[in-house]
């Protein structure tokens, strides 16, 4: 048999997830976010007096929307600051930058922002601050592609440093922020131990020694006891269609034509039942009970499932796995 | 509130960066319940409620809560919930439960991979959504903006900071689960770089992964199970606006109203979330914590601080302490969000009620 699974290193490779969140501004905000794309910056007037820039949506003392928005700004004062020498993907600036509470003029309150200072020396509570806009705005808080002090030249209005990734064109009352973000992904010993197996044509699970079930895949810990499961046991690449669903529903990346079965396929010697495609056939020949094989990809790992021709399995011989 | 439910059990994983570790802590997590088991003699079965926190953002997948149910062996089917905190929320719920009657004995469970993507990033995820978060501000810039309004107001210095630093360091040699410890003069340390100024890497948490499992069980079951429980004499949480340039960041009225709803009093003993050096001096002075109280004698967050579990060790630690006869009144802190945000404290006594 293989190498135990303790003793093989786990899997691990880059996952980057990117999603776009796309968001309905409500009443405070659109307002807000068209104002910017006019190069003008509005506050809300609280039950206080005070003014909030940016604009609350609900007032924190009164909990009512603003009475109005007001016109603040566009300069302001730093009131307080970070430096951040080495930015991170997707902040406003791609040279070292601060970051800095700003309290627009004709507000009480201040907004978190970059600031282009150049250097750190160039910094201080106090600094007076304008907008740099985007040159194109796209509905957004990045249409103010960050801040300058007020007694230095006018940087290049979204050069190349602030380039944004979202969309150009603006749509009223949304804002479309993407999210892009990287992981290391670390496959726990039992994944590992599957995916390896199934690179090799394989098809891997293992028995819980307390209460005897076999997983397909192997999975390391055993759900039922929460014990570390070490039996290995290799599986034939036949089962049985115990529950599925037609899926008739597009996507964006889907890479099979609907309609098309989604099945729970519980594998002879198995106890417990997996996901997998059922192609094939014709979607409305999938049956509970359908005897189907694996179906291997031509770079490893099971393609889908299809139907082997056998009679159906007896509901007592799955029933149990449902 | 009545002191008719105790922590009788806590267990914690070392805080370490793990690069075999998979997202759902089921590695980290399995370990420490059977610790957490054989100290209280109990099984899985004798576990009326779980409840855990992580959040799918650290972990890179949707749903990353469920692989962890792995962990608990849930069949037959267990109750079971999640909040996407700390899990020291976590154990708030529990103790609810416990407190209704619905569970004897609940078990609040943390983890997180702080290490599986650049935590700091990750975390301005968790700010406003339409003016912040698209800039993507990170958590250590964040925290820096507030001890920079710290420092010019003159509530501390530099060296006050790295002093917090070299005590924890300190007092985290006598703890195996620390990340970070060892003697080190505040003046080697200010010696050092900025990582985001006025921060530098010392007063910053260092990215660990771990996890942390504290059991409560109700007065019925307590003594039973622990000679010397430690009674929760007060538990309550709060939340500041999270507008961050609308609300003073040095004060830290959530955690400060937390405490007064929990009848906190005098403590002989606190285990603080200050995963920023500032952030501890902050909450000394907000929570009336004088010279007289052992604050963070773990090395504290800053010496160890993973994600989602971090909060929850720090009731484990308190209550340890009560436990163990080393204090007969202690506290627990959780923090959650940007610049102490959100504010969780847990009062335990070694006297029932």
């Amino acid at each position: 048999m293989s190498q135990p699974l303790a003793e093989s290193a786990p899997l691990r490779a880059p996952l980057e997830i990117e999603f776009d969140y796309t968001r309905s501004l409500g009443p405070v905000l659109s307002q807000f976010m068209a104002a910017l794309a006019e190069r003008r910056i509005l506050g809300a007037r609280g039950a206080d007096g005070r003014v909030h820039a940016p604009p609350f949506e609900y007032d924190p003392v009164s909990a009512e929307p603003p009475a109005e928005l007001v016109p603040v700004g566009p300069e302001g004062t730093v009131v307080s600051w970070s430096w951040m020498p080495d930015p991170l993907v997707g902040q406003p600036l791609a040279e070292p930058f601060a970051w800095a509470l700003i309290r627009l003029d004709g507000a009480d309150t201040a907004m978190l922002h970059a600031v282009d200072a150049g250097s750190a020396a160039a910094m201080r509570t106090g600094l007076r601050v304008r907008p740099r806009w985007a040159a194109r705005p796209a509905g957004g808080i990045r249409d103010i592609a960050c801040f300058e002090p007020c007694d230095g030249p006018a940087g290049a209005a979204a050069g190349a440093a602030t380039a944004q990734d979202i969309g150009t064109e603006r749509t009223p009352g949304m804002t479309i922020t993407p999210v892009r973000l990287r992981y290391l992904h670390t496959a726990s010993p039992g994944e590992s131990a599957y995916l390896r197996g199934l690179a090799a044509g394989r098809l891997l699970g293992q028995r819980c020694g307390v209460c005897g079930q076999v997983y397909v895949p192997t999975r390391g810990t055993c759900p039922a006891d929460g014990v570390t499961m070490t039996e290995e046991v290799e599986l034939p690449e036949t089962g049985t269609v115990t529950t599925f669903c037609i899926v008739n529903v597009g996507y964006p990346g889907q890479r099979v034509t609907p309609p098309y079965v989604a099945a729970a396929v519980l594998l002879d010697g198995a106890d417990i039942a997996f996901q997998h495609l059922v192609l094939g056939c014709d979607a409305s020949e999938v049956r509970m009970g359908l005897r189907v094989r694996a179906v291997w990809g031509e770079t490893g790992g099971i393609s889908h499932f299809t139907p082997t021709g056998e009679p159906d399995a007896l509901y007592e011989t799955y029933a149990r796995s449902l | 509130m009545s002191a008719d439910v105790a922590v009788v059990g806590f267990a914690q994983s070392p805080c370490r960066v793990r690069e075999d570790a998979t997202t759902s802590g089921v590695e980290m997590l399995v370990p420490i319940f059977a610790e957490v088991f054989r100290a209280c003699g109990l099984t899985k079965s004798d576990i009326g409620f779980w409840c855990s926190g992580s959040s799918d953002y650290l972990a890179g997948r949707a749903f990353s809560f469920v692989s962890a149910v792995d962990a608990i062996g849930a069949v037959p089917p267990a109750m079971e919930s999640h909040v996407e905190m700390d899990a020291a929320w976590a154990l708030y719920e529990a103790w609810a439960k416990v407190l209704t009657g619905e569970a004897e004995i609940a078990l609040a469970y943390g983890f997180g991979k702080s290490s599986g993507a650049e935590l700091r990033r990750v975390l301005a995820l968790q700010l406003d959504p339409y003016l912040v978060a698209p800039l993507w501000p990170d958590s250590v810039s964040v925290a820096a903006l507030q001890a920079r309004l710290g420092l010019e107001a003159g509530r501390w210095t530099e060296k006050d900071m790295a002093e917090v630093a070299a005590r924890s360091r300190a007092e985290a040699r006598s703890n195996p689960d620390a990340q970070v410890s060892g003697s080190v003069t505040a003046a080697e340390l200010l010696a050092r770089p900025y990582v985001a100024e006025p921060l530098r890497a010392h007063d910053c948490a260092p990215v660990g992964d771990g996890a942390a499992v504290v059991i409560i069980a109700s007065a019925a079951r307590a003594r039973e199970l622990c000679e010397r429980p430690a009674w929760i004499s007060g538990f309550a949480h709060q939340v500041d606006s999270g507008s961050l340039g609308a609300r003073d960041l040095l004060a830290v009225p959530s955690a400060a109203g937390a405490a007064s709803a929990a009848g906190a009093g005098p403590v002989e003993l606190a285990e603080l979330h200050a995963p920023f050096s500032h952030q501890e001096l902050l909450l000394r002075e907000d929570l009336g914590l004088g010279e007289e109280v052992t604050v963070n004698p773990s090395g504290g967050a800053l010496c160890g601080n993973p994600m989602f579990a971090a909060g929850l060790a720090r009731i484990g630690l308190a209550a340890r302490a009560v436990m163990s006869g080393r204090a007969s009144r202690a506290l627990g802190h959780a923090t959650s969000g940007p610049a102490l945000q959100q504010n969780l404290v847990c009062v335990l006594s070694g006297e029932a009620s």
